[in-house]
C-alpha cells in the first residue's frame, strides 16, 4: 500500500484523528511513493503504576490497549518512540524497578521490534535515571533512520529539569556534524521552550538547545509531559507535544491549578491517545495523525 | 598524628566561626538598612509560610532552607527562583516590582507528590 492509499483508506475508514501538517517545504504531491517515505509512532505518558479511579478508572490496562491500537495499524511504522514518564513515580527504588520492569514487558507485545525510549521525570528525577538505565540504557542518544536524523534529549536526569552543560556541548557537536539538508528531530520529554513555566511546562537551560538547533534549517521536535496535543513555533523550528496514555491535562493557564481532568464515563478514554508521524519522501512535509486509545 | 587531628579541629572551628560572621554580619546588614527578613522553609510538599505577603516596590531579603531533601522556589511571572537544600540557607535580595498574586512550585523534584508543592506570593 503506498502512502497516498493509505491516507484514502484511513480517511475512508475514520480511524485518523486530527491531522497536522508540518513542514517548510512544497508538497510532495506527485512525487509517488519512495522507499524513503517513512513513517513512526509516538506514545508517551504512560506513567505504569498510577492509580486514580477519579482520573483514570482504567490505569491498569490503558497501556496495553494502546499497545493493541497500534499493533492493529494497517501498516505498522518503522519504530516506535515513547517520550518519557513511561511509569508513575515512586519513593522506593525497588518499586521503581517493578514498574519499569512491567513496562517494559508489557511494551514487548508491540509487533515492532524497533522501540526507542527516554526518561521523563517520573521515571529518573529521584535517582538521576539509574533505575532507568539499567533496563532502558542511555538517556540521551541519536540514531538515523533513511536520512533523517534522530536526538533524544534528556531533560529530567536532572531533578531541576534541566540538559546540562555536558549535554549541551555533546548536542552542539552532533549538530554541527549534520548536513544542512539533513531533517533533525528531537526527542524529548519536557518542552524545550517555556511553554508555561508557572505549572513546571519548560526547560531550564531549553532556550540554549533551541539556540543550538536553530542554527540548522530543518529541525522538529517531538516531547511530552504536557498530556495534550500541543503545536508551537520558535522561530523556523516546530515543537508538537502529544497525548498521554493515562489521564490529560488542562491547558496551559487555563485553570488555577494543574490538575488531571476527570474521566468522562460518557467518553472513555476521551483525551488519551498516540500518533503517529508521516514523512515524505522529500521529507519536506512531516503529517502528524492522533489516534485514540481505542480504535473504532 | 595527636597535632593533626587538633590542628584540624581548629582549623574547621575557625573555618565555622568565619561563616558565622559572615552570615550574622549579613543578617545585620539586611536588619540596619531597614530590609524586612523573611525566612521560609521547604519541605515534601509545602512551604512554611506557604504564603508570602511583599509590598510592591519593597526589598526584602528571602531566606530559604529546606528541612529534608532537596527543593526549588520558583516564581516565574516575578522572576524569582532559588534553589532550597537541606544544612544550607540561600538567601535572595528581592523587589517586587508588580502588584498581583503569582504561583510559587517546587521546580525541583523532590518526591511522590511534588506537583502538588506550591504557594503563593501576595503583592500588595
Amino acid at each position: 500500500m503506498t502512502m497516498i492509499d493509505r491516507r484514502d483508506f484511513l480517511k475512508l475508514a475514520g480511524l485518523a484523528g486530527v491531522t497536522f501538517v508540518a513542514g517548510t517545504g512544497c508538497a510532495a504531491t506527485g512525487m509517488g511513493s519512495s522507499s524513503d517515505e517513512f513513517h513512526f509512532v509516538q506514545l508517551s505518558d504512560t506513567h505504569w503504576g498510577f492509580t486514580g479511579d477519579a482520573a483514570n478508572p482504567d490505569a491498569a490496562g490503558t497501556l496495553q490497549k494502546a499497545v493493541a491500537a497500534v499493533n492493529s495499524l494497517v501498516e505498522q511504522p518503522d519504530f516506535v518512540v515513547f517520550t518519557g514518564d513511561l511509569t508513575h513515580n515512586t519513593d522506593d527504588p525497588k518499586e521503581r524497578r517493578r514498574r519499569l520492569a512491567q513496562f517494559k514487558e508489557i511494551v514487548s507485545q508491540l509487533k515492532v521490534k524497533n522501540v526507542r525510549f527516554m526518561p521523563g521525570e517520573h521515571d529518573g528525577s529521584l535517582d538521576k535515571s539509574a533505575a532507568y538505565q539499567e533496563l532502558f540504557g542511555a538517556t540521551h542518544y541519536t540514531f538515523n533512520h533513511k536520512g533523517v536524523h534522530f536526538i533524544a534529549l534528556d531533560n529530567v536526569s536532572d531533578p531541576r529539569g534541566r540538559l546540562g552543560e555536558e549535554q549541551l556541548q555533546w548536542l552542539q557537536a552532533d549538530v554541527k556534524q549534520q548536513k544542512t539538508d539533513t531533517q533533525i528531530i528531537v526527542l524529548t520529554h519536557r518542552p524545550l521552550f517555556d511553554l508555561y513555566p508557572q505549572w513546571d511546562w519548560a526547560t531550564g537551560d531549553g532556550k540554549q538547545a533551541v539556540d543550538i538547533l536553530l542554527q540548522h534549517p530543518k529541525v522538529s521536535v517531538f516531547y511530552g509531559h504536557i498530556h495534550q496535543e500541543h503545536h508551537f513555533k520558535t522561530g523556523h523550528i516546530d515543537h508538537h507535544a502529544s497525548k498521554s496514555l493515562i489521564f490529560a491535562l488542562p491547558a496551559p493557564g487555563s485553570v488555577p491549578k494543574r490538575a488531571a481532568i476527570n474521566w468522562n464515563p460518557a467518553m472513555p478514554y476521551d483525551g488519551l491517545g498516540f500518533r503517529e508521524v508521516e514523512f515524505d519522501k522529500s521529507y519536506a512535509n512531516i503529517e502528524i495523525k492522533e489516534y485514540p486509545v481505542k480504535r473504532g | 598524628m595527636l597535632r593533626m587531628i587538633l590542628a584540624y579541629c581548629v582549623t574547621t572551628a575557625v573555618l565555622a566561626i568565619f561563616v558565622y560572621m559572615g552570615l550574622t554580619e549579613y543578617s545585620l546588614r539586611a536588619a540596619e538598612s531597614g530590609e524586612r527578613v523573611i525566612k521560609i522553609t521547604a519541605h515534601k510538599f509545602d512551604y512554611t509560610p506557604n504564603e508570602i505577603r511583599l509590598k510592591k516596590d519593597e526589598t526584602v531579603v528571602l531566606e530559604f532552607t529546606s528541612s529534608d531533601v532537596d527543593h526549588g522556589f520558583n516564581v516565574p511571572e516575578l522572576g524569582l527562583r532559588a534553589d532550597v537544600l537541606p544544612g544550607k540557607t540561600t538567601r535572595i535580595r528581592f523587589t517586587a516590582l508588580k502588584a498581583g498574586k503569582f504561583e510559587v512550585h517546587c521546580d525541583n523534584f523532590c518526591g511522590v507528590n511534588h506537583e502538588e508543592m506550591g504557594g503563593m506570593v501576595v503583592v500588595e
